[in-house]
């Protein structure tokens, strides 16, 4: 506690009470190591999974085996959505810039449990590891898709178990972070700091929390279930003794729709820090924004069948998840609006953050739009599990959450590390990812309305041309991201040294030093005025 | 624990809700003796909620807390009352 | 040197929220319930005749009391009766194994009469009353787990409370496992009737 002011302004990267580099990282409770700790593991796990779907892009080149068989393939598919979807893009956007940034928006020193925090990442490795052992353990890699869905999932001799052990321990992690963030967002705002002073960012990573609390728990006890019905004998899912697998898919979606908005609510906050600051102008609608974040968590609860209407669901229910489908995409809507009326007049600066931003606008828009095809009844049947739907998803998962988390480094990256990217290279990195991304993607919405199935290795050969530009895009992309990963490399070792407040914004994360010291604020701030205030004089 | 007095729930208060629950433990394993079949489950059902709200107001103190507490309960457990209404326009519909 | 996080309503909403989250997980077996007794309602009330509702009443007082002696516990904490705390904690404990035994004995007879998932008896029975029996181990299964966890909060409780750890101004590890506690009856109380009760 008594700490001079000369310690107090060492940054938090050199903190160092531990002799042993790696304990610094590994027992430390500083929320902003932590972040980075969820960072690099993420990073990590990224190529991984990206990696699988190179492979899987290269399968689809040409009809028939081209470098797998049928199972290695079902295998990799499902490596690859469990990686990117309970490793990555679940803790993802919270779990990095929710850790590192929560704190310094809302003025605090750290979260409310520290050391919960990082024995929320220890949770999270075990989940990770526990994943990479299903794919090499003996028995084979999972070959049910990421979704488990039974009966496939009670029969298959594949290492379905370890997986679903890892799933479940995965969201165990998830729910002590957001149990973390609920607790620091309602107790440790700084003085003044009231709900509506709240930066947007913070409103996000609230919703997203509560999500993450209530929905994950259902999918670990369905999980739990599937794994009595593979070890105990009992039976929920099976027909054979009276079960019904429909409920599986209910219990499964119950969870797993309101995981989507776990990855896309705080992409949407992210943003929402960015336009502000590049567009030099408050942000518009302000309460709308914030308001639409918990509309969006409290609707998006409620959406889970739109994942089952071909599976022979009541018509009335049916009609229920359609019908709330459609309204929970006008709060989506009313933050596309507000994003773009902020850049309205503002005095723009096109530098890499906003310009992934936007590309996260333009990509989300198409993914979201598509959306509606799927949750409209009658399309919905025509496009089910075709390649339509991994496309949408796609466009929503990589295009919203992805963009947006590399917009939130771009924009952050200067604050965490205290050093510079190239921004040249930022902006080329951008072009490529961007046309790679859509040229990998979009052909795949085309193929699939012609009637290409999802989850396929192999297909007829009038879907050829789609796959091969697809496959295409995916190299292409691939060099975008690497040339991007390169870039934060290079900066981080040797950028120039970056100063606190590089993009002139005016939440609390740029009033402090960059990297910021370990308790982040000299003086607990206090709050007078709303978020995104831009001063005239400050610009002179 | 400086800025308010925190209450104290004293034993007598809580014995009478421990023999309150008694009671309508008793009450609810009579009436299935009844046997009125879907009835007397529903009522079986009514009685725990009583419990369940006597557990959470007093037990658990929620009535001396701050009410965020109370409003966050009361969210929850109205948020798993909409999941199974919503599960059951397909179960009952279909 | 890191700030020492000194916020009892903090650390407490905390444990309801976790709280919230242990309600779900048991949610989602009651949705599987709702939705299997809507099915075979009659396959329900035959197996739920299998069960002694004696022994799942005796249950219901011997949780309802742990409930109600927790709760004493801190009363007496805040009181600054560290002792009368004590004695109350240890009979929390005691009551929370008596239950244990109970369900040892009520599982161990089930499993006598070979009624457990997979056995040939439990294959004969309806869809209904295997499904019933399926939701019954895993649900009284989870819940012991959880008066095990409970058990284990109140032990550490009651070592706190005796080094003055816990005391009449800082009573929050207490306080939160004890709603812990009542989360763990509070299950039991909509588990009994659903369970024993709906003969």
């Amino acid at each position: 506690m008594e700490s001079t002011q000369a310690t107090n302004h060492v940054s938090y990267l050199q903190h160092k009470p531990h002799k042993i580099g790696i304990l610094n990282w590994i027992l430390s409770t500083d929320h902003k190591r932590i972040g980075l700790l969820y960072l690099y593991s993420i990073m990590v796990f990224f190529i991984v999974a990206a990696f699988l779907g190179l492979l899987m892009r290269i399968e689809k080149f040409a009809p028939g085996e081209t470098i797998m068989d049928a199972q290695t393939y079902n295998g990799v598919f499902t490596v690859h959505g469990i990686i990117m979807i309970f490793i990555i893009v679940i803790p993802g956007l919270a779990a990095v810039f929710g850790n590192f940034f929560l704190p310094i928006l809302i003025g605090a020193k750290d979260v409310a449990f520290p050391k919960l925090n990082l024995f929320s990442w220890y949770i999270y490795i075990a989940g990770a590891i526990l994943a990479l052992i299903s794919q090499f353990a003996s028995g084979g890699a999972p070959d049910t898709g990421w979704t488990f869905y039974v009966p496939y999932s009670a029969d298959s001799s594949t290492n379905v178990i370890w997986a679903l052990t890892a799933a479940f321990i995965l969201g165990f992690s998830s729910i002590l972070t957001g149990l973390n963030f609920i607790v620091t967002i309602h107790r440790l705002r700084a003085p003044g700091m009231s709900w509506f002073r709240m930066p947007l960012f913070p409103w996000s990573i609230y919703a997203t929390s509560w999500i993450q609390v209530l929905a994950t728990p259902i999918v670990g006890i369905t999980l739990l279930m599937v794994i009595a019905e593979r070890t105990l004998n009992i039976g929920f899912f099976d027909p054979a003794l009276g079960g019904d697998p429909i409920l599986f898919q209910h219990l499964f979606w119950i969870y797993s729709h309101p995981a989507v908005y776990i990855m896309i609510l705080p992409a949407m906050g992210v943003v929402t820090e960015i336009f502000p600051t590049f567009s030099q102008k408050p942000i518009f609608g302000y309460s709308a924004i914030a308001l639409s974040s918990v509309a969006i968590a409290a609707v998006g609860y409620f959406v889970w069948g739109h994942h089952m209407f071909t599976t022979g669901i009541s018509y009335w229910s049916r009609w229920f998840f359609s019908f709330l489908t459609f309204i929970v995409a006008v709060p989506s809507a009313i933050k596309v609006f507000n994003w773009i009326s902020t850049m309205y007049g503002g005095s723009i600066d096109l530098k890499p953050p906003l310009l992934w931003a936007i590309g996260f606008i333009f990509l989300f828009m198409i993914g979201g739009l598509t959306g509606l095809v799927l949750g409209a009844l009658a399309t919905n049947v025509h496009v089910h599990d075709t390649t339509f739907v991994v496309a949408h998803f796609h466009y929503i998962i990589f295009g919203g959450m992805g963009f947006a988390f590399f917009a939130g480094l771009h924009y952050w990256f200067p604050k965490m590390f205290g050093k510079m990217y190239n921004i040249k290279l930022a902006n080329i990195s951008f072009i490529i990812t961007f046309i790679g991304f859509n040229v990998l993607y979009f052909p795949l919405f085309i193929i699939g309305l012609q009637g290409m199935p999802r989850r396929y290795f192999d297909y007829f050969p009038e879907y050829q041309y789609g796959h091969v530009i697809s496959t295409i895009g995916a190299f292409i992309l691939i060099i975008g991201i690497f040339i991007m990963l390169f870039n934060f490399f290079r900066g981080a070792r040797k950028g120039e040294i970056a100063p606190a407040n590089p993009w002139k914004g005016v939440t609390l994360d740029w009033q402090i030093e960059s990297p910021p010291t370990l308790l982040n604020f000299d003086e607990i701030p206090v709050i007078t005025e709303k978020p995104y205030t831009f001063k005239k004089e400050e610009e002179a | 624990m400086e800025d308010k007095k925190h209450h104290i729930s004293s034993f007598n208060s809580l014995l009478m809700v421990l023999i309150g629950l008694f009671i309508m433990t008793g009450i609810s394993v009579m009436i299935t003796e009844i046997h009125f079949s879907t009835f007397s489950v529903g009522v079986a059902l009514l009685l725990a909620s009583i419990k369940g709200y006597l557990v959470l107001t007093y037990f658990m103190h929620l009535k001396y807390d701050e009410p965020i507490f109370r409003i966050m309960v009361f969210l929850i457990l109205l948020l798993f009352a909409i999941v199974i209404g919503i599960t059951f326009i397909d179960y009952l519909l279909r | 040197m890191s700030h020492e996080f000194n916020d009892d309503v903090g650390k407490k909403m905390g444990m309801w929220i976790f709280i919230f989250t242990e309600l779900f997980l048991f949610g989602g077996l009651f949705l599987v319930y709702a939705v299997f007794r809507a099915n075979y309602t009659e396959g329900f009330h035959s197996a739920a005749a299998d069960l002694d509702a004696f022994v799942g009443t005796l249950n219901t007082v011997i949780l309802l009391a742990s409930s109600a002696t927790v709760a004493m516990s801190i009363t007496a904490v805040q009181k600054g009766n560290n002792k009368l705390a004590l004695r109350f904690i240890i009979v929390t404990v005691i009551l929370a194994l008596a239950f244990m035994v109970n369900k040892y004995f009520e599982w161990g007879h089930k499993f006598d009469l070979k009624l457990y998932p997979g056995s040939e008896i439990m294959e004969q029975l309806g869809k209904g009353e295997i499904l019933f029996f399926g939701l019954y181990y895993m649900m009284t299964g989870l819940h012991a787990l959880h008066v095990i966890i409970g058990v284990v909060l109140l032990m550490i409780s009651y070592f706190k409370v005796k080094n003055g750890t816990v005391n009449s101004q800082k009573f929050i590890f207490l306080e939160n496992s004890g709603l812990y506690w009542h989360l763990v009856d509070f299950i039991w109380i909509f588990l009994f009737p659903l369970m024993y009760l709906v003969t």
